[in-house]
């Protein structure tokens, strides 16, 4: 096996953390003007603004400021809000739970729709469910998800009265009520999800069911099921595997909105309450947790990429 | 036919001035108009425009007019898709509104097709090590989950329809970046470009008048699918606050305005939302079509 591939995988993840560092610490250096003084209003006293200043450490030199803000996120300290005077640390930790369900939760809602719809319309390019799938995916990612949300609030929650609107049950106090609360915002963000992946999973398909191996397959007699599922879907999985772990970042996009529309208390939600009160330490650290969370899937997903396919080298 | 005849046909058509008609562009524009889907993204679009120049020009009322004798109208005759909270005429606004989308859409794509492009070729190029280092930059800004870096962009910057189309430009720079790299990695080799060396020409000519013009198709097809996208990101911006500032109109910006009034008036967030999915709609058919048609493993 090419253990270079994944050491050079495991470094390039590793200077990309580095530099989701120093980008997430330039979100406060780019603030227009004395940030302490944006922060705290046109009507702060110049001692309360030379008091944040000094709190923030924004009186320092740039790179001074920068490593000294390092060495401590790297500690998991990550400063104290600026709204609460409160260890940002935990406040993260309590998001980050309810933000991994729900993208894990959004990403199997995804799959399980853009799989059948996606192998199907391959078998039979051209047909009625071919077109179907073609016109749902592109209803899918045309469509805006805040807006869908909203849309399913009405029709689920408001008129039917099946589900709840918004809030959160933590899994361990209520699996149903947490069942209840998650399906309607994983199904928002899985459906563009779906949508993208079912043009990947159907051309991804379509590739290899027309590699020579398959017309082998087919020509010895095998049942077409058998030559689907054994020889052409696991050939197609190398690339569909590819695709999800492109199509994360995508996901947490979606996720972060959704967060905000579902009152969902993940990282999104929080970022955005951090935007609206200007609590840069805590918008910093929900920031570069969430971009920190979509770097370690795309390196899980660079690996199981590695494990399926013995040929692939760092190029 | 001999082979002499053949040859002779070759010459005088060769004699002949190379006319727009016999340009690749030409070919690929003849299959655009081919592809249904692309000539009816092209039509909403064509709507979009016309709403977007010549938008306060075709209201039938002021897109800011208040009216509070006729609050939450349904569609009618007079107001074809209802009034909002304030009276306001939702048609009006919409029509309006194209205009806001239409240039965040423009300009946060330009920024980003700009700067990624240039990038993109410098990093194709240039030495390992500018490409290591501005691919690896690209990298970290695509760790982002777009909208997250866009909102934290603008928590910086400040509110307001200006700081949305620089956060989105600096969010979709990584994508035109890597789109040029790898278009330059394919032809960086090619004889063309080591005749253009060959023959003196320096770097930024080279990439200017040799590299750029063969890259240039999957970059026109990036460019039509992340102003889908853009849009998308500005409605979603002005969704949360963000972007366009009242009174102003933009579809995010009237979805969240009819966001709490849903129960009393749905069509407040039908119609802008319907407007955004009709737009993105529009520029996704055509950039596929575009896809389909500049694709040279469809050129003949």
């Amino acid at each position: 096996m090419n253990y270079q591939y994944v050491v050079q995988r495991l470094l390039l993840a590793l200077v990309v953390v580095l530099g989701i560092t120093f980008v997430v610490f330039m979100i406060m250096q780019i603030v227009p003007g004395d940030p302490a003084r944006v922060i705290l209003g046109p009507y702060a006293s110049d001692e309360a603004v030379a008091g944040l200043r000094g709190r923030l450490g924004l009186d320092r030199p740039f790179f001074e400021q920068y490593f000294t803000w390092l060495s401590k996120a790297v500690r998991g300290d990550f400063g104290q809000s600026l709204l609460n005077s409160q260890d940002v640390a935990p406040q993260l930790q309590g998001r980050i739970g309810p933000s991994f369900e729900l993208a894990m939760v959004s990403l199997v809602i995804g799959l399980v729709i853009a799989f059948p719809i996606g192998i199907i319309s391959a078998l039979k390019p051209g047909s009625a469910i071919d077109i179907i799938a073609t016109i749902f995916s592109q209803i899918g990612v045309s469509v805006p998800t805040f807006w869908m949300g909203i849309v399913l609030v009405i029709v689920f929650s408001l008129n039917l009265n099946l589900l709840p609107p918004s809030g959160y049950t933590p899994i361990w106090e209520d699996a149903g009520d947490w069942l209840a609360h998650i399906i309607l915002p994983a199904f928002t963000a899985g459906f563009v999800s779906a949508s993208i992946q079912t043009r990947f999973i159907r051309s991804a398909m379509l590739d290899v069911l027309n590699a020579n191996y398959v017309q082998t397959a087919r020509a010895k007699g095998l049942p077409e099921r058998t030559v689907i599922t054994r020889h052409a879907l696991r050939n197609a999985l190398i690339n569909i595997v590819t695709i999800i772990g492109l199509q994360i970042t995508a996901l947490f996009s979606g996720i972060v909105i959704v967060e905000v529309v579902f009152s969902w208390p993940g990282l999104g939600r929080l970022a955005f309450n951090a935007v609206e009160e200007r609590d840069y330490p805590l918008l910093q650290g929900a920031v570069m947790v969430v971009a920190i969370m979509v770097t370690l899937v795309n390196l899980f997903v660079d690996l199981l990429y590695f494990l399926l396919d013995p040929r692939i080298e760092y190029a | 036919m001999s082979l002499s005849d053949s040859l002779n046909k070759r010459v005088a058509s060769a004699d002949q001035p190379l006319g727009p008609a016999n340009t690749l562009w030409r070919d690929a524009f003849r299959r655009l108009l081919r592809h249904r889907l692309a000539m009816f993204g092209a039509l909403i679009l064509l709507v979009v425009v016309v709403m977007g120049i010549f938008g306060p020009a075709i209201t039938p009322f002021d897109p800011n007019g208040m009216d509070f004798s006729d609050r939450f109208a349904d569609p009618s005759i007079e107001h074809w898709m209802g009034t909002d909270d304030f009276g306001r005429d939702i048609f009006s606004r919409i029509i309006v509104g194209a205009r806001v989308s239409l240039q965040v859409g423009f300009i946060a794509v330009s920024v980003a097709t700009i700067i990624g492009t240039g990038l993109g070729l410098m990093a194709g190029y240039s030495t390992r090590i500018t490409d290591e280092v501005i691919m690896r930059a690209m990298d970290v800004l695509y760790a982002f989950p777009a909208i997250l870096l866009a909102i934290a962009i603008m928590a910086a910057l400040g509110k307001g329809i200006g700081n949305a189309m620089i956060a989105i430009g600096i969010v979709y720079i990584p994508i035109f970046a890597r789109i040029a790299r790898g278009a330059v990695l394919g032809i960086r080799n090619d004889e063309f470009i080591i005749a253009a060396k060959a023959m003196g020409a320096g770097d930024v000519r080279i990439l200017l008048t040799h590299v750029l013009p063969n890259v240039l198709s999957p970059i026109i097809v990036e460019v039509t699918l992340s102003l889908a996208f853009a849009i998308l990101a500005e409605a979603a911006l002005s969704f949360f606050g963000l972007g366009t500032q009242p009174p102003d109109p933009s579809w995010g910006r009237m979805l969240s305005e009819g966001r709490a009034f849903f129960r009393q008036s749905g069509w407040m967030g039908v119609f802008p939302g319907l407007a955004i999915f009709f737009t993105v709609m529009g520029f996704n058919f055509l950039g596929d079509g575009l896809r389909d048609a500049l694709d040279p493993k469809l050129r003949r």
